[in-house]
This record gives structure tokens, sequence and C-alpha cells, in this order.
């Protein structure tokens, strides 16, 4: 098994997520396979592949520094929860 | 045993494009809250990113100013972590292929000389504003959500909070100079955050390092790295360890205090942003925008060494900003006496500016308005203390030096004629003035310059008033 329950734990913490004791241990279980099975990539000799920095084959798109309309407050704001003051309200936050 | 401050830095500077880093929302700086989103910047589920291309010029200038080297091939990516300042949950940002590496600046501090290693310059978005004024929460405004940034790193190469200082300014000089932002501390322009750790003098291994992070005043850099530095060695002192961690500083209190602690707060998962391309700049393009890179604020003080004849001081004095640096150069244009203009801007300007609370970017005096009054007091049609009143006045009202100087009545009096006429009635109401020089007392020359002065309100010309005195004199002792 190549994730163990506290590696589970961790990520799901950093994710702000809660699970379950039975939880973890199936994610453990089902993660751990899906990494074992990426795993077999490693089986392989890529000393003579350029490093992939990014998937993308594209580069260099690139906008005109050009202002266009934004949003109302009201437009901007349409789908929050809740709102005061013209902004977006959320749960008292503590430096 | 003596102690060694070892201090790396992070500078944030939001650099002045007309729009966001990815999204064609405006950048101003003031707006309502929350009227200058849009999907994008608003981190809506579905859109696209573009990067503006002002973004990557403003910052391949940045790094060519500062000496660094910049990427054939850089490319974006997620710093992930849940801040409600970040309606995305993740910071667009570069990672391990940053558009820059490898800079220096050179700073001196007590007539030392050092050069202070930049170890990478990033682009980046900058988050948005939390407004802690709701009674049972906290508001957003997403207005600075997505506005770029350029993220300077140090080498752990500082060693006081003068040094700090030191390179902190001239980063910001060399920047404002540059034109890529204009670097307002009060607007959040440019903030720093420190990295600090103490070790015994001469030890080449590295203490543990706390940070502080959002620093917006060269007065809280200083006063952050001087609390900071004096509370690791009081800690190593009492055989504590330094923890790593981030520390929030107040500077109202003038304290800083443990915010959390870094394994924790620092897994920030980067990967490769996958709505945007990498970015690849070809050596022309580079080659271009370093020909066009301005005359940068250390070769220009050699210039008005070697052409204006200025000493080293009044140089480094005129080139400190950008704007001082325009406003004397557009002043010696339009009248060739460097030193006189040089000694007005440094002596006479800076206290005007301070008590209308104004900077030499908001300057109510133009150019042609100096030259004219330097062009009145040089060719002593006033003397230069009346010189000082007039600036004051033309900061005042903005009137012209020579209108303020036919309306009040200013200019001195050259004519031999009128003033030998009011010597010669003082001279002759004080008989024993000119006894007293008679007999070989010269302070009495003091007494009458000064009736002479208040006779003429101030407007005698000092000069030619002393030699008409003693002409005059001379006359009475015949
Ligand atoms: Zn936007």
């Amino acid at each position: 098994m190549s994730l163990t329950r506290e590696d589970v734990t961790y990520v799901a913490n950093l994710a702000r997520l809660e699970f379950s004791e039975d939880q973890v241990t199936a994610l453990a279980d089902q993660l751990g396979a899906v990494l074992d099975y990426a795993e077999t990539l490693s089986g392989l000799d890529t000393s003579k592949i350029k490093a992939t920095e990014h998937v993308l084959a594209v580069q260099n798109v690139f906008r005109k520094d050009e202002i266009k309309p934004c949003l109302t407050n009201e437009e901007a704001l349409a789908n929050a929860p809740e709102s005061e003051a013209g902004c977006f309200k959320v749960p008292r936050v503590m430096e | 045993m003596e102690y060694e401050i070892v201090i790396g830095m992070e500078i944030h500077i939001e650099l002045g494009t007309k729009t966001k880093i990815f999204c064609s929302c405006p950048t101003e700086f003031g707006q309502d809250e929350n009227t200058h989103t849009c999907p994008v910047c608003l981190g809506m589920p579905g859109v696209l990113p573009v990067l503006n291309e002002k973004v990557v010029e403003y910052a391949t200038r940045a790094g060519l100013a500062l000496n660094c080297e910049i990427a054939h091939f850089s490319k974006m990516d997620r710093k992930n972590y849940f801040y409600p300042d970040l309606p995305k949950a993740y910071q667009t940002s570069q990672f391990d292929l940053p558009i820059c590496t490898g800079g220096d600046v050179e700073i001196e501090v007590d007539g030392v000389k050092k050069d202070i290693g930049i170890t990478r310059i990033h682009i980046e978005e900058d988050a948005g504003k939390l407004l802690h004024e709701s009674a049972d929460g906290t508001l957003l405004d997403v207005n600075r959500c997505g506005v770029p940034l350029i993220e300077i790193v140090t080498e752990p190469d500082l060693r006081s909070a003068e040094e700090a200082r030191a390179f902190a300014e001239k980063v910001r000089n060399i920047l404002e100079y540059t034109g890529v932002s204009d670097c307002k501390m009060e607007q959040g322009s440019m903030r720093f955050d420190v990295n600090l750790s103490i070790r015994e003098k001469g030890s080449e291994v590295l203490g543990t390092r706390t940070e502080m992070k959002n620093l917006n005043s060269f007065r809280a850099l200083i006063r952050a790295v001087q609390y900071e530095s004096k509370r690791q060695i009081i800690e190593i002192k009492k055989g504590h360890t330094i923890i790593q961690e981030t520390r929030k500083w107040d500077d109202t209190k003038g304290t800083s205090s443990s915010l959390r602690s870094k394994e924790e707060a620092h897994d920030y998962r980067y990967f490769p942003e996958p709505d945007l391309v990498p970015i690849v700049l070809e050596p022309e393009y580079i080659e271009k925008i370093k020909s066009e890179l301005p005359e940068l604020p250390e070769a220009k003080k050699q210039r008005y060494i070697d052409e204006y004849k200025l000493p080293e001081y009044d140089a480094g004095v005129l080139t400190t900003t950008g704007v001082t640096a325009r406003f004397f150069e557009e002043s010696v244009v339009l009248y060739n006496e460097p030193k006189q203009i040089s000694n007005w801007m440094m002596v006479e300007i800076p206290p005007l500016l301070k008590e209308k609370e104004l900077s030499m970017e908001n300057i109510t005096i133009t150019p042609a308005q100096l030259v004219e009054l330097l062009k009145l007091v040089k060719n002593n049609e006033i003397s230069g203390n009346t010189g000082k009143e007039v600036l004051k006045e033309m900061f005042n009202t903005g009137k012209n030096p020579g209108d303020i100087v036919k309306e009040k009545g200013l200019a001195q009096m050259s004519d031999t004629g009128e003033l030998e006429a009011i010597i010669e009635e003082i001279v002759s109401a004080n008989p024993k003035s000119v006894e007293d020089i008679g007999a070989g007392n010269e302070k009495a020359y003091g007494f009458l310059t000064g009736q002479v002065m208040k006779a003429t309100k101030g407007k005698a010309n000092a000069q030619v008033a002393n030699e008409l005195i003693r002409t005059v004199v001379a006359r009475h002792l015949a």
C-alpha cells in the first residue's frame, strides 16, 4: 500500500475535508490503488526524454492591456450567499 | 558571544498596468468595493484567464533593471491555500520556473557598498481585501484580486535593519525609474516580507528563521527587523530554540506575535496552471526591452556629477526619485545653473512640500516657475531672502514669481541714485556712527546697513548698499 491513513488525513485537512475512520480507510485503499497504478510509469526509462514542464504545446497566448467593462456591484454579488455594504460576506476571519 | 542578524526579503510590487493580470478589469486604486470585477477575477467556474502582455513586458523590464537573467521558458502555477481573500482558493503564481533569476542590487550603508543577491522574480496575482467592519462576519472586496504583482526574493544577504531599508529603497527607486510601478507604499503598491534569523558571528550555518509578512512602510520594516532580531537574541540567550513560524507585526504596538506554525500552513501543493500556457521569450524580445530601459539612478547620478559638475551628495539627492530627477532636468534645460537649481531643490523646496503635505509627485510649482525665480535672484532683482519668500508665495498661490515680485513691490533697489539719497539721509541722522567709524570701529557699519535695510523694507541690494554706505561715510569723514 503506497498511501497511509496519515497521508489521507493530512491531505484531507489541507483540503478542509472531514472523514470518518471508515472513510479514511476506504480512501487510503482506493487512492492508494490509483497511485500504485500510476507508479507503473516509473518503470519506463525516461533518461533520454525532455522533462514535460507543461502539457500544452501552445505558448505565448497574451491579451492586450485594454480595459473592458466590468460587472456591476449588483451583478458581482448576485450569487453570493451573503453580502453587506457592497461586499461579499464570509464567516468572521481571525488573523 | 556576538550575534549576527541574517535577513532575506520578499518584496511584492503591484505593476502599473491598466488592467489586471488575467482579465480586462481596471486596476485603479480606491474605487467602490466590488465594482472592478468580472467572472475571471471572481473565480467563477469555467472561465479562461489570459495573461496580460504588459505584465510580461514590465516583469522583464524590472528583471533587467535589477540585473537578472530573463528566462527563455517560464510558466504559471497554482499555489493552493484557503483564505477568503482568494476566491479561487488558489493564487496563480510561478513556482519552479520564474520569469527572472539571479540578479543583484548594490546598496550603501554608512559609506560601505555591498551587493545584495536577488534569487528570483516571479509574476503573480494580488488577493482581494478583507474588511473587518461587519458585526458578525468579514467583508470581502474583490477589486484588488488579480492586480498584477511581481515578487522579488533576495538571498539572505542583509545584515541589519539599515541594510534592509537601503535595499528596499534602492529597489523602489530603480522600479519607479523604469516605470513598471508607482511603488506607492500608502496604497499598498509595495509590501515587504522579512525572513530573519540569528547566528553566532562567523558561523556559516543559518539559524531557524521566522517570517513577518506585509510590512507596508519603511518605518514598519525597520522597526519589525529591530524588534524581531532583539526578540530572537533574547530567546537564544535564554537557551530557548527559535520556532520556525510566521509572525504578525503590529505597527501600532511595535511588537510581533506568532501567527501559525509553518509546517501546516505552507503545504501549497503547487502544480502547473492548466489554463495558462507557457511564456517563451526570445533573445530579440529581451534585447529590445533592454535597449528601451531608461537611464537608471546610478548612471544618472554619475552623469549629474560629470555633466553638471554637481557634488556627489547633490547628485545622490536629486536622483533619489524619478520625479525629482525629472524636475531637475527640466529646470536645467531652461536655465543652465545646475548648482543653483540643486541648492534650491535640496534646501528650500523640501520644507515647503512638507508644510503643504505635498511631495515631488504632486508639487504645485513647475520647473519653469522655479527657473524664473532663480533668474530674478541671480540677476539681483530680488535678494536670496526675498526669493525664499516669493517661493513660499508661489506654493501658496500658484502665481508666477515675476507677478508676485511686482504685486508686492519686492524688487531690489539697485538704482544707486535713489538708494544713495536714502543712505545720505541715514548717515546724516547718525553722526555718532560716523564718528565711531572714524575712530576705527567697523561695527558701526552694521548698524547703518541695518537702518538702510529697514528704510527700504529689505529691498536694497545688500552689496550695492554696502558700497554706497562706505562712499557716503567717507564723504562725511572727509
Ligand atoms: Zn476581472
